[in-house]
């Protein structure tokens, strides 16, 4: 179970995550991203109630990270232990802007 | 334990819960329920999308806890076509964002979150084991 919540205003989108990103979960937000980043520069995920994170989840927030390099940047936000821990053994806490 | 399963993706929200009822009741920490859950469902996911494509069939879990401190084990067996998941390279870590794959990924974690992880092919059926002490 995943709940994305986004707001959009101009060129900056704020995506809120909540539950969980996994296999089933995954091409939801998939689908969502591709939807609303067209024009946008500024990207900011927000984990602060995302509790699990698989590889499927992992290879959304790395293809997304792709696109943004690309067209403006992305911050992710608001991490927790756990989910921190996935993104330090994966590497992904060298290639993601975590604040 | 066992539970027995079709091997499709959608029944991953099932195998979960019955692994995380028994992690809850044995007071595993959250983290590592993570860890578990994070790995059961790469080896999962792995044999649901790849052992009897394209066609489907079943998979068994065996989960035990014992001893103190306890220790858990997984056992993840099917009967499609063979496959070593540990037969998988790591993947580079030290690439730059632009040249990242997210393939291999999951059975890194797997074996980095577990204490041991074992593959067998026997009597026609994969077999592949992770154990973790709980604390």
């Amino acid at each position: 179970m995943l709940n994305i919540s986004k707001n959009i205003s101009g060129d900056k989108a704020v995506f809120e995550l909540e539950g969980r990103l996994d296999t089933n979960t995954a091409p939801q937000l998939e689908a969502e991203l591709k939807a609303a980043l067209g024009g946008v520069s500024e990207l900011v995920l927000s984990l602060e109630k995302l509790d699990y994170i698989s590889s499927a989840g992992l290879r959304i927030l790395l293809s997304t990270q792709k696109i943004m390099t690309k067209q403006g940047a992305m911050k992710v936000t608001k991490v927790n232990a756990a989910v921190m821990e996935i993104f330090e053994v994966t590497g992904f806490a060298d290639i993601l802007t975590i604040e | 334990m066992e539970i027995e399963m079709e091997a499709v993706p959608q029944n991953l929200p099932q195998l979960l819960e019955w692994i995380e009822t028994r992690l809850e009741e044995a007071d595993c920490p959250p983290k590592t329920q993570m860890q578990i859950a994070v790995a059961a469902e790469e080896i999962f996911v792995n044999i649901a999308n790849y052992a009897y494509a394209p066609g489907t069939g079943r998979v068994t879990a065996r989960m035990d806890i014992s001893g103190e401190p306890p220790r858990l084990s997984i056992t993840f067996i099917d009967s499609g076509v063979p496959y070593d998941p540990l037969s998988r390279a790591d993947p580079d870590l030290s690439l730059p964002v632009e040249q990242r794959e997210v393939g291999g990924l999951g059975i890194y974690m797997t074996k980095k979150f577990m204490d041991s992880v074992s593959y067998e092919y026997i009597d026609g059926c994969n077999v592949f084991t992770m154990k973790k002490y709980l604390s």
